[in-house]
């Protein structure tokens, strides 16, 4: 099982190499000079050749490639172009926020999906079987800032139950202790701002959970039709077990495998969402942020984050494998399967 | 006695009509008794014995009948108060015991949730009482192999291990589905002399579900036999195999293999397929496929008769035409 | 062996009772399947709507003759904010132009964008996945491995990173949708190639000299086809989405063309003022997404032999 995991990440290795090759590729081969971007249309022929020498992009290509994936071995990602600062501080100062939020969309997507999954598929051809289906229809072809626009007229528009955007009311902040607003402030005992910090996380993290939700909830009803269909479900109702227990003990935890790894590549495409839903909420996240770095060609920061969305992705997936043979003991990773 | 079936009737209600997969089927077992019901694919002999369990799923269910255990009558019970009575006075065993048996729970806790379902001790004592079932049933090395999941243990294992769960909560009853279909010939008879052995020890009923004529004369004490839902012929074993009436049980008959058949004849098949049960042949349900079928037999439905313990659903025998069953 | 009992038994009761009187040729009994399924009809019918609304718009426009109440890019600023009455449908925008004339002069680019996005995605795609799983070895290997590596990062933000190299613009936009979702076509293809690879009739037919891109043409494809057709109307409505994200981020379509998505964005400060500008566009895409859903969904349990018999 170790060596398993090791060989499964040092295959990593070349992805996330690709990663930072397409993304060199697409930001500073393809891409238009930042130059006039960073420094104005009005910046000196000379003012330009400096900032270019300073910031090494008159080195041949593949140099300035050989400098960037070296630097990001040793954890140097580079200097954003705006604020100066390492790209490693810009991003790290604003990730918490992105994680917090794409944790919660993910367990409610997974709670709320797997239920209805369940349900839809032990009522099968029922009233909640169809309305369940029909909401997840609906979650998969609603576009999530569309949501996000729809959940803030209502609840914050009309209702007035829940604030629009931010994180937290400032003055309620926690001490930066993990960078997760729930956590931080549970543990310094700040309940104001827990409440407060829930309170606004609910309507981003609704909007951006609501797609994963829906294939999640697709995915479950799914494989718990083809579960419930196999004989042990049978040997399980033979013995006299309650229905329930039935489902839920032998025919969900049969049926999970599938539905694990749909969550794990769900996660993948909430940290894509999030750039839209953060927009939406102005999230004081990293998804926002780097569309408006893309935006003004703050290369190296869009690099970083690119690569580093890119490296949580591949770990998760690894995780979501090595998970697998603890929910299926049939499954070795010893032999020849890597 | 233990069991009795009057009437039972289950129903498939599809989009294109109505199946009737059991149909006015009546049968008593008395306690310690191995009933074996026969029939071919689609004769309704597995959905009889998921009846009896209360497990038939939907679009199906028990249209009518009664299924009187100890005097109760188990069509009128709720599945809670079923769930008491399966596993528990009722247990199954089935043909499948490559995918009978959950895949990702050790042999251990799928016995011990039995147990425990129906039984009320201790964790300890429920784990105690698996590995001494598990010996019972010929498993060597009981302690250890309990840990193992189902994948780790062969065909016949496994259905060992079905057969230690069926019979963990000492039921009054047990019904086994094709019980040794999926295996190998000697490990079909090693598991067949499992469930005689059983019946013995714990003194309790069979009732044995199966297409193979070999397994009834093995270990039947009484058998039934079925053709699209409908009881065709039943008797005692040694009457069955010896004096056969019905001309299904004819041809089934002759349709074993014989070792000590020294002629070149090819074996015996009956003509024909079972027929589709949207479109039954109008009379009997065999008079397409019958070597002896008469005009009569395409009209109307022969009666189940009974002439001295065996009865017989056939117009050759009927009563009013020849006056005595034994007169062939 | 009788495979018979029990559940068993009873499914093989249903399923020879649905065999009846079945339609003898796949493709028949596939339309038949999808006749049967509403939603998947319902699908087709919005679809076909959508369709004739794009096209009726833009052939008025190319003959210069409006159909439309109001000339969707016409703003009158006097008439700006005007809530949803029985001359403007759906109100006016910021810009005082009519929202119900822009939905539906919107149709024809995202119909635009997503079909001719999932054009590029498909033919690179089904190029790649081809040449990967026919050729195998170092080709494979590299094809594949960098389907992987684009797989890796979030469709959208691949998206958003094209469009910065490429600029913005409705064609612009049109590449870059169609660049991000080249790796599904290739995984699909190439997985179906392996494995329709080995039969005996491809064997055969490269036994008697066929061409290798002949094979892939003539035996090869035509048995994926239906897998592909389903991802691609799936995949126009991912298009469609992604269309509106770029759009409303103010990377897709630029103005004054009508674009749902663009709408979105340039309204979305008025959310409390005027939420009905930010109401009316978001339906129009999801009713368009969610028809392709309905029909590709309905394609697919039409192919998929399993779900066929229920």
């Amino acid at each position: 099982m170790l060596k398993y995991i090791f060989k499964r990440i040092l295959m990593l290795i070349p992805v996330l190499i690709g990663v930072s090759i397409i993304v060199f590729l697409i930001m500073r081969v393809f891409s238009p000079d930042p130059a006039p971007i960073v420094l104005g249309q009005h910046a000196t022929q000379e003012a330009v050749e400096v900032w270019r020498q300073a910031n090494g992009l008159n080195d041949p290509i593949y140099l300035q490639y050989f400098h960037y994936i070296t630097g990001a071995l040793t954890g140097d990602l580079g200097i954003s172009y705006y604020t100066k600062m390492p790209v490693t501080k810009e991003i790290f100062a604003r990730f918490p926020a992105t994680i917090e939020l794409a944790l919660v969309a993910i367990m409610l997507a997974s709670f709320f999906g797997i239920l209805i999954g369940v349900i839809s598929a032990v009522k099968k051809n029922s009233i909640f079987d169809n309305a369940g289906m029909f909401i997840a229809l609906i979650g998969v072809s609603m576009p999530i800032f569309w949501l996000g626009i729809l959940l803030i007229i209502f609840f914050s528009g009309t209702l007035h139950w829940l604030p629009s955007s931010g994180r937290i009311d400032p003055l309620l902040q926690p001490l930066d202790i993990t960078g997760f607003y729930l956590i931080d402030s549970l543990v310094t005992n700040n309940m104001d701002g827990f409440k407060d910090a829930f309170r606004h996380l609910v309507l981003p993290a609704s909007a951006l959970a609501m797609y994963s939700m829906a294939i999640i909830a697709r995915m479950t009803r799914s494989s718990m039709l083809e579960t419930l269909q196999q004989d042990f479900i049978r040997t399980a109702r033979a013995k006299g077990i309650s229905e329930g227990r039935v489902i839920i003990r032998h025919a969900l935890r049969n049926g999970l495998i599938p539905i694990v790894t749909v969550i794990g590549l769900q996660l993948g495409s909430l940290l894509g969402g999030a750039v839209l839903t953060e927009t939406v909420f102005s999230w004081p996240g990293i998804g926002a942020y780097t569309v408006a770095c893309i935006l003004k060609s703050d290369f190296p920061v869009v690099q970083g984050v690119v690569l580093l969305i890119a490296s949580i992705f591949v770990l998760v997936n690894l995780i979501v494998d090595v998970f697998y043979a603890f929910l299926d003991p049939r499954i070795k990773y010893s032999k020849k399967e890597v | 006695m233990l069991l009795e079936v009057k009437n039972l009737r289950t129903e498939f209600k599809l989009k294109r009509g109505t199946v009737r997969a059991v149909d006015d089927v009546s049968f008593t077992i008395d306690k310690g008794e191995i009933l074996a019901i026969v029939g071919e694919s689609g004769s309704g002999k597995s959905v009889t014995s998921l009846s009896l369990m209360g497990l038939i799923q939907k679009p199906g269910g028990v249209a009518g009948g009664e299924i009187l255990f100890k005097s109760q009558d188990l069509t009128k019970l709720s599945q809670k108060e079923l769930q008491q009575i399966r596993g528990n006075k009722i247990s199954m065993i089935f043909q499948e015991p490559m995918t009978s048996l959950n895949p990702v729970w050790r042999i251990k806790d799928q016995i011990m949730e039995n147990i425990m379902t129906h039984m009320k001790i201790s964790k300890k004592e429920a784990l105690a009482r698996t590995v001494e079932m598990l010996d019972t049933v010929g498993i060597p090395s009981p302690a250890e192999r309990a840990n193992d999941y189902p994948h780790q243990m062969s065909g016949g294992m496994r259905q060992r291990v079905m057969t230690a769960m069926a019979l963990s909560c000492e039921p009054d009853l047990l019904i086994a589905d094709e019980p040794t279909t999926a295996l190998d010939v000697t490990i079909q008879a090693q598991i067949l002399e499992l469930l005689y052995q059983m019946r013995e020890k714990f003194n309790m009923a069979v009732l044995l579900i199966t297409h193979d004529l070999g397994v009834v004369y093995e270990a039947a004490d009484r058998v039934i036999v079925m053709y699209c839902g409908k009881i065709v012929e039943e008797a005692d074993v040694k009457t069955l195999f010896e004096h056969p009436q019905h001309p299904y049980t004819v041809g089934l008959l002759q349709s074993i293999p014989q070792i000590d058949n020294e002629s070149d004849e090819h074996l015996y098949m009956i003509k024909g397929m079972v027929p589709n049960p949207l479109h039954m042949p109008p009379g009997c349900s065999f008079s397409d496929r019958c070597d002896r079928c008469m005009e009569r037999c395409t009209k109307e439905m022969p009666e189940l008769q009974e002439i001295n313990g065996h009865k017989v659903r056939c117009f050759l025998y009927d009563k009013a035409e020849e006056g005595e069953l034994s007169a062939k | 062996m009788a495979k018979d009992n029990s559940a068993n038994s009873a499914e093989n009761l249903m399923q020879a009772a649905e065999y009846v009187e079945k339609p003898e040729s796949q493709l028949k009994e596939m339309w038949e399947t999808l006749r049967q399924n509403k939603a998947a009809v319902v699908g087709l019918v919005i679809i076909a709507l959508l369709a004739l609304i794009a096209v009726t718009v833009w052939i008025s426009e190319l003959i210069g003759i409006q159909i439309l109440p109001y000339d969707p890019n016409y703003s009158d600023m006097t008439k700006s904010f005007i809530w949803p009455n029985a001359e403007h449908w759906f109100g006016t925008d910021q810009l005082g132009r009519d929202v119900f004339s822009r939905i539906i002069d919107g149709t024809k680019i995202s119909l635009f964008v997503g079909v001719t996005a999932v054009a590029i995605s498909l033919s690179i795609g089904v190029l790649l996945g081809s040449i990967a799983g026919y050729r195998g070895g170092k080709t494979d290997a590299f094809i594949m491995r960098t389907m992987d590596v684009m797989l890796a990062i979030p469709s959208i933000l691949l998206a958003i990173a094209f469009m910065a190299a490429l600029g913005k613009g409705l064609d612009k936009a049109v590449i870059a949708i169609g660049l991000v979702s080249i790796p599904e076509y290739a995984r699909i293809v190439r997985g179906s190639i392996l494995s329709v690879k080995e039969n005996d009739y491809v064997q055969a037919a490269r036994v008697i000299g066929n061409g290798d891109s002949r094979i892939i043409f003539k035996h090869i494809l035509p048995n994926i086809i239906s897998l592909i057709v389903v991802r691609a109307t799936l995949g126009i409505s991912s298009a469609v989405l992604d269309t509106a994200a770029l759009g409303f981020l103010g990377l897709g379509v630029q103005p004054p063309f009508a674009e749902w998505g663009d709408m979105l964005g340039r309204a979305r400060g008025f959310i409390f003022t005027a939420p009905y500008t930010l109401i009316f566009p978001g339906i129009a895409i999801t009713i368009t997404v969610l028809a392709f859903n309905l029909f590709g969904d309905g394609l697919r349990d039409a192919l998929d032999p399993k779900s066929r018999i229920k």
